[in-house]
C-alpha cells in the first residue's frame, strides 16, 4: 500500500481558534501538526517585548496549544512544527518544556530549536560589510531607517526542521521560518526528497501554501456558494495526506464543518498570490500555473503535477521599524440622511484641525455603509442607508499631533451635525506604528542552528 | 448581454505590502476564455480608476481557470502605514467581482451564461 504522511495545520495566525490544535489531534490520525504563528509585522511586536522582558519575545498562545495537545505528542507519537518562537525561540522552548515538567511529561518532550535567521544584532557589521538591505519596493538603503529598526529576521527554509526531526526532535520550534516550510520540512524528512528534487520540494511549498492558513481552504471565508457551506461552528481544519511522488490530498477530519472543494482549494491557492510562475522559497522556486487539483470524494481535493525549479542565491529579510503615529477615530451618524451628516461632520473636523494648526502626513476619511471599502463602485445605496459610520484616521511622525486630533472627535456629538451616536469607546488611542521593510540578502550570510533540548 | 462578473466568477484578495492581489476563478471552466478575452489589464485598471494609484498586472492561470490581479497603490501605504478599513485588501474580491461585462448574445447563449444586470 502506497505510504500516506499526514500533516494537520491547527492554526493559521496567531490570533487563530484555540479550540483548532486539540481537534486536529483528537479528530483523526495525524502525524504532524504545524502550526503558523508569524504575520510580517508579528516579530517587531515581539522584539518589543523581549526587550522588556527577556524571557518573552515568541507567541504565547503556542504553550496553551502543547498543553491542549500534550498526550498526543507523548503517548500518541504526533510530532508539531511551529514557528512560534517569534526573536526568542529558546524561551519557547523552556516555556513548553516548563509545561511538559508540569505533566510529568519532561521526558517525554524532545524540542527541537531552530536559531540564526535573527540578523538584528549583526545588522551593522552586515551593513558594513555592503549588504545594503534596500527596500524591494522602492529601493532605498536600510540606512536610511537603521536607527529605527526593532527587528531583522532573514524568512529560512525546511533544511533545519528536517535535521531537527533527525536528530529526534517531537516538538519543532523555529523563529522565521516561512510558513511553507513548516509543512514541506516534514515532507521531505519522511520521504528523503533530496535538495535537487525540485518537482517535489515544489509539492511540499503547495501543500504548505494551501493549508498555512487554517480554515481558509477548508470553508473559511469562501466566497464560493458560501450559504451552503455546512456547519462553520465546527469547521474541520485542513490535513494534508502526502505521498512520496509529491503528490496529495487536501481533506479534513470526518464529522467536522466546512467543506474542501476543488473551488475552496482554488480560492486559497490565489491567496496572496504574486507572478504564480514563480513562488520563491527559501528551498525551491513553485510554480503555480502547473497545480492540478480533481475532487476525490467528498471534502478530498487531489494536488498533482506541480513543478519547481532551482531556487535564488537570496533570501528575503523581514525588517521592522518605527514608522510615526496613528489613531483612527469614528462616530455613527444615523438615518435620515445618514451620509450627509456624516460628509458635514469630516468637513467641520477638518477645519478645526486646520485652524489648529495640525498637519498630518496623511489623512483619510471614509464612511462605513456607503463607501469605505469599494469605494465610488459602491454607487449610491449609502444616501439611503440607516446608519453610516464616519471613520477618520491621521498619521504624524509626531506624537503631540496625532495625540489633539484625538480629541477633537467625540466633541462633534454635541457640537456638530444630528443624529450622532457610537462614541462610548471614547477618544481614540495613540499608536506607534512599527513599519515593515522587506529586503533580500546573500544566502551565505545566514547560517542556521539547531539545538534539540 | 451584460452580465455582471459575480454570477462568472469567484474571487479572494490579500496583500503584499502597498499592492493587493485579487485572484478571479471561474464558475465553469468553459467561461474561462470569456474572462481572459474580456477581464483586460485595462479594463481593470479602468475599474478601479480614482481607487488605486499604481498600474494593474495580470496573469493567467488556465489550470486553475483563474486570473491573478494585482492592484499596486491599492492599500493607502499598505501593512501598519495603513489607515484604511480594508488595510489588507481583503475585499476587493468583491470590488471587482462588481464589474459589468457585455456580452454578444449569440456567445452567451452559446456559452450559457446566466442572465442578469
Amino acid at each position: 500500500m502506497t505510504r500516506i504522511v499526514r500533516v494537520a495545520s491547527g492554526q493559521g495566525f496567531w490570533g487563530d481558534w484555540l479550540e483548532a490544535p486539540r481537534r486536529q489531534v483528537e479528530g483523526g490520525p495525524i502525524d504532524y501538526l504545524m502550526l503558523d504563528y508569524l504575520a510580517e509585522v508579528t516579530m517587531s511586536i515581539l522584539q518589543k517585548q523581549k526587550e522588556r522582558d527577556p524571557t518573552m519575545g515568541y507567541a504565547r498562545d503556542f504553550v496553551g496549544a502543547i498543553e491542549s495537545v500534550l498526550p498526543a505528542i507523548t503517548e500518541r507519537g504526533v510530532r508539531v512544527i511551529a514557528n512560534a518562537g517569534g526573536v526568542n525561540p529558546p524561551a519557547c522552548a523552556a516555556a513548553i518544556r516548563a509545561v511538559a515538567a508540569r505533566a510529568g511529561a519532561a521526558g517525554k518532550l524532545h524540542v527541537g530549536v531552530v536559531t540564526g535567521d535573527d540578523l538584528l544584532p549583526r545588522l551593522d557589521r552586515l551593513m558594513a560589510d555592503g549588504h545594503a538591505l534596500a527596500h524591494m519596493e522602492t529601493g532605498a538603503p536600510l540606512s536610511t531607517v537603521r536607527d529605527r529598526v526593532l527587528s531583522a529576521n532573514a524568512y529560512i527554509g525546511s533544511v533545519p526542521i528536517v535535521e531537527a526531526l533527525r536528530r529526534g526532535a517531537n516538538v519543532v520550534v523555529t523563529g522565521r521560518s516561512t510558513d511553507t516550510a513548516l509543512t514541506m520540512a516534514p515532507l521531505r524528512f519522511e520521504f528523503g526528497w533530496g535538495d535537487t528534487d525540485w518537482n517535489r520540494l515544489a509539492a511540499g511549498i503547495i501543500a504548505g501554501h494551501i493549508i498555512e492558513c487554517g480554515a481558509q481552504c477548508s470553508g473559511g471565508n469562501c466566497l464560493h456558494d458560501w450559504r451552503t457551506i455546512p456547519d462553520l461552528a465546527n469547521v474541520g481544519y485542513p490535513i494534508v495526506e502526502a505521498q512520496e511522488d509529491g503528490s496529495f490530498v487536501v481533506t479534513k477530519h470526518p464529522g467536522t464543518g466546512g467543506r474542501i472543494d476543488v473551488a475552496s482549494v482554488s480560492e486559497q491557492l490565489v491567496y496572496e498570490m504574486g507572478d504564480p510562475h514563480s513562488y520563491i522559497t527559501p528551498d525551491v522556486v513553485a510554480d503555480f500555473a502547473s497545480i492540478h487539483l480533481e475532487q476525490a470524494g467528498e471534502n478530498r481535493v487531489r494536488v498533482f503535477g506541480i513543478q519547481g525549479r532551482e531556487p535564488t542565491d537570496k533570501l528575503k529579510v523581514s525588517i521592522a521599524y518605527r514608522d510615526g503615529y496613528k489613531a483612527v477615530g469614528s462616530l455613527v451618524y444615523v438615518w435620515p440622511d445618514a451620509l450627509e451628516k456624516a460628509e458635514l461632520a469630516d468637513r467641520v473636523l477638518r477645519e478645526r484641525l486646520d485652524r489648529l494648526g495640525l498637519r498630518f502626513d496623511h489623512i483619510l476619511t471614509e464612511f462605513v455603509g456607503a463607501s469605505a471599502t469599494h469605494g465610488r463602485l459602491a454607487g449610491d445605496a449609502g444616501q439611503q442607508a440607516p446608519e453610516v459610520q464616519f471613520r477618520i484616521g491621521v498619521r504624524s511622525h509626531d506624537r503631540a499631533t496625532v495625540e489633539r486630533f484625538t480629541r477633537e472627535i467625540v466633541p462633534l456629538v454635541l457640537n456638530g451635525p444630528p443624529s450622532v451616536t457610537g462614541f462610548a469607546a471614547g477618544r481614540p488611542k495613540v499608536e506607534e506604528i512599527v513599519a515593515y521593510w522587506p529586503a533580500l540578502i546573500d544566502k551565505t550570510v545566514v547560517q542556521t542552528a539547531v539545538e534539540i533540548l | 448581454m451584460r452580465v455582471q462578473l459575480l454570477d462568472l466568477a469567484h474571487a479572494r484578495s490579500g496583500d503584499k505590502g502597498d499592492t493587493a492581489n485579487v485572484g478571479v476563478i471561474a464558475l465553469k471552466p468553459e467561461w474561462y476564455p470569456l474572462l481572459v478575452e474580456q477581464l483586460t489589464r485595462d479594463r481593470v485598471a479602468e475599474h478601479f480608476r480614482g481607487i488605486i494609484d499604481g498600474p494593474v498586472e495580470r496573469f493567467e492561470l488556465p489550470n486553475l481557470h483563474a486570473l491573478n490581479f494585482l492592484l499596486h497603490g491599492a492599500l493607502d501605504g499598505g501593512g501598519t502605514l495603513s489607515l484604511k478599513t480594508d488595510a489588507q485588501g481583503k475585499v476587493y474580491s468583491t470590488a471587482l467581482l462588481r464589474l459589468v461585462l457585455d456580452v454578444p448574445d449569440a456567445q452567451a447563449r452559446a456559452l450559457g451564461l446566466p442572465s442578469a444586470a
